[in-house]
């Protein structure tokens, strides 16, 4: 099935014994020159390309401090070479989380402290951790900074705070602007910046897909639930990534977020102009790009005259939206103020469950025993409800409501300590299939302890990108690629709506396959 | 006044300029650089005085490192805590013998032990942790080796071969009035001294920045609330006034 060796799931993990060098060959496609232009930079290598990189580099310490208190305060501790799921999944030492940082920081070293240019001029830089820029270290950095999902698990554990993923998006926007970007990262945001979602999907597109979803909501319970695009004046505007429009198992979210506002009875509608909740533009650390395409939020809300707006399951998206709109795209003060713009999904359904306004019938995913994946960006990045982890007790609460059989996975798997699906950050392509395969393992490994202990049979989740990850990297551990399941898919199968046809319910629950 | 004092007492001058400007610079930048966007690593406080509180258990107790890695915390709590000890115990060279630092003196002086412990537990784990090994530089095992030679030398003239510290504390007490008195000439004196001076001097270009970084990682000391407050840096300001 691969071409490159599946690990293995172990019944105990394990720390790995370094393999140096094993993932050098993992670099994602180049950005081609037009794509590049678009987005407002180089369309390919620069001639002067180390000078210009070495600028951009001093640029960014002055514009964000997090990579400049980040870049000196490392001690080499090593509190944190154990935590990345790339490297526990790879064994190569180039990606364990200090390692990674290095390979920006012996360059900051080396042109920006004073050790690093006396060593420097004396030839030996490695003596103090520094490092001359050349074709090498830019293919490392090429290679490695799209080898870290940005899930910042690493700086739960390290004793400052050192946030890789802060370094990886300075990285990327260095690369980017000499010239080499991703191709899948820039060609995604190209598409949202001109079209209005990373598929690329026009607004006749999209009005169709739900308009037949319309119909087999209609076909599986009788009840007449609407999918509203482009509808001026109604209270909500939903946000959520386009995945959710045509992959399976997103698009039975989709169907279960339509039917908690059917049964809220609160009008909503999608916008075809910002129909994308997924901001590419933090992956490869550009604020510019990220704002653009916030704005598109702002301005559709405007437009559609709502009260409030409301993101579907998706994880950096969530960063985005919750930690980020409001400074990128805000102030939100035209709208209504009694709620938190923007609201995620799971708060809207779970103020609803609390209301006691939704018809639950748990024992309709009685086919499925669930444990739940908790995506990286949600989990580190950002919060839902009024208290620090609200973004952990919430879906949970959800499950909890909508099936009787529930277990989490390993302790120091999940919350703060989830590993991410190995697919976030911008690595969600094909041409990085074995990184993606092999950064998985710590969360099979999991979900196989599990499956093993409590006889799981599905993984809910609340990312898009997790969701499709894990359809594409389930098999490869010997699980089925439809064990995932999307969160507002058992409020979906879980749901009475007033004047549902009973036997619909049944047709409609997750086929069981092991 | 002997060559040696003056060399010493112009050595502690420049190592002194070096260590307080140098730092005050770094501080300055930290203080200056713009956090654009919020990034507190969640779940995260909500309040001013819930980060601080946050701050506070990194601070004294070491908190992510203690979730992270149970060894290289025993050994840097080991080492910090003993440095704590070992610092307040030194005060009493520049300051009159209040009853509180007469009273710290004892713990000063064993918390040498805890310090070489947890230094070496460092430096062993550097040696031998493939991982470890990976990530170090020649500077990193110096570093250590560096403040291991400070500790044992300091414990040398503790438990072994006393030196005049009636006359160390003229000396230093001379260079901060610049009133300058002859330094004993004990050559374990001599090494100490001339280490804690390159310590000093190394201060700001190195790691040891991470004692004023940790106040300033946004990841850490950031209140969640962007919800509720919009947070906007001045040039990502400049880019709406600019227009669209
Ligand atoms: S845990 Fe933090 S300080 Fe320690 S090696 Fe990793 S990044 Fe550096
Ligand atoms: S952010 Fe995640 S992927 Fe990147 S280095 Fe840290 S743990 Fe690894």
């Amino acid at each position: 099935m691969a071409d490159f060796e599946v690990p293995e799931l172990r019944e105990y993990p394990i720390i790995p014994k370094l393999k140096e060098g094993v993932m050098a060959h993992s670099s994602p496609y180049v950005a081609k020159p037009e794509l590049q232009q678009q987005l407002g930079f180089p369309g390919e290598m620069v001639d002067d390309w180390k000078e210009k990189a070495i600028d951009t580099l001093g640029e960014l310490t002055g514009k964000y401090r997090s990579l400049q208190v980040f870049l000196d305060s490392c001690v080499k501790c090593g509190a944190c070479t154990d935590k990345c799921h790339y490297y526990l999944g790879t064994s190569d030492p180039k990606n364990m989380p200090v390692a990674r940082q290095d390979l920006l920081r012996k360059v900051y070293r080396r042109y920006y402290t004073l050790p690093g240019k006396i060593f420097g001029k004396l030839g030996m830089p490695g003596f103090v951790g520094a490092a001359e820029l050349t074709e090498e270290v830019m293919d490392d950095w090429y290679a490695y900074f799209h080898q870290c999902s940005q899930c910042r698990r690493c700086s739960v554990y390290c004793p400052y705070g050192i946030d890789t993923a802060e370094i990886s998006m300075a990285a990327r926007e260095i690369m980017d602007a000499v010239g080499k970007g991703q191709k899948y990262c820039n060609e995604i945001i190209g598409k949202a910046q001109i079209i209005g979602n990373n598929l690329g999907l026009p607004e006749p597109a999209l009005k169709n897909t739900l308009e037949g979803l319309e119909e087999d909501i209609e076909d599986e319970t009788g009840v007449k639930v609407r999918m509203p695009l482009d509808e001026k004046g109604a209270d909500v505007l939903l946000i959520t990534p386009s995945a959710d429009f045509f992959a399976e198992p997103h698009i039975d979210g989709l169907i279960g977020y339509a039917k908690v506002f059917h049964a809220a009875g609160i009008s909503w509608t999608m916008s075809s102009y910002a129909s994308e909740a997924a901001n590419f533009g933090m992956f490869i650390g550009s604020y510019e790009n990220t704002r653009k395409l916030s704005l598109r939020i702002r301005e559709a809300a405007i437009e559609l005259g709502v009260k409030r707006i409301v993101f579907g399951e998706c994880g950096h998206a969530w960063r985005v939206a919750y930690s980020f709109l409001n400074t990128l795209a805000g102030p939100f003060d035209f709208l209504d103020p009694n709620y938190p713009v923007p609201q995620h999904i799971c708060e809207f359904t779970y103020e609803l469950m609390q209301q006691g306004k939704l018809n639950l019938d748990p024992s309709a995913n009685d086919d499925m025993v669930l444990t739940y994946h908790d995506s990286c960006n949600v989990a580190r990045a950002s919060r839902m409800g009024d208290k620090p982890g609200g973004q952990f007790e919430i879906p949970r609460a959800i499950i909890r409501a909508t099936c009787n059989n529930f277990h989490d996975m390993p302790a120091d798997t999940i919350k703060e300590g989830t590993f991410c699906c190995g697919g976030g950050g911008g690595l969600l392509t094909d041409d990085l299939m074995e990184i993606r395969v092999k950064g998985a393992m710590p969360r099979m490994q999991a979900l196989n302890d599990v499956t093993k202990n409590h006889s799981v049979t599905h993984m809910a989740a609340i990312c898009a990108i997790c969701k499709s990850q894990f359809s594409k990297v389930l098999p490869y551990y010997g699980f089925e690629m439809d064990q995932i399941v999307s969160l507002h898919q058992l409020v979906s199968n879980a749901i009475i709506l007033d004047g549902q046809v009973t036997e619909g319910q049944e047709t409609e629950g997750e086929e069981i396959t092991n | 006044m002997s060559f040696l004092t003056v060399t010493y007492a112009l050595t502690f001058y420049f190592a002194a300029i070096v260590f307080v400007f140098g730092l005050a610079y770094r501080i300055r930048t930290y203080a200056k650089s713009p956090a654009p966007l919020k990034i507190p690593t969640t779940p995260a406080p909500t309040t001013r005085t819930g980060v601080v509180v946050r701050m506070l258990k990194e601070l004294t107790v070491f908190e992510s490192l203690f979730k992270s890695n149970k060894w290289i915390w025993l050994f840097g709590i080991l080492f910090h805590a003993a440095l704590l000890l070992a610092f307040i115990r030194h005060l009493r060279y520049i300051l009159p013998d209040w009853s509180l630092l007469v009273f710290m003196q004892p713990f000063g002086k064993y918390a040498s032990f805890a310090m070489v412990i947890g230094l070496g537990g460092l430096l062993v784990r550097r040696i031998v942790v493939d991982r470890v090994r990976y990530i170090s530089a020649p500077s990193d095992y110096l570093m250590l080796v560096l403040i291991i030679a400070i500790a044992a030398s300091g414990m040398l003239m503790t438990f072994v071969e006393h030196t005049d510290i009636v006359a160390l504390k003229a000396f230093l007490l001379g260079l901060i009035f610049v009133d300058w008195n002859p330094l004993p000439t004990d050559l374990i004196l001599l090494v100490h001294l001339a280490l804690v001076a390159l310590l000093m001097i190394i201060f700001p270009f190195s790691k040891l920045l991470h004692a004023p970084g940790v106040f300033f990682s946004p990841t850490r000391n950031q209140v969640d609330n962007p919800r509720e407050h919009r947070h906007i840096a001045a040039w990502a300001a400049k880019l709406e006034t600019s227009g669209k």
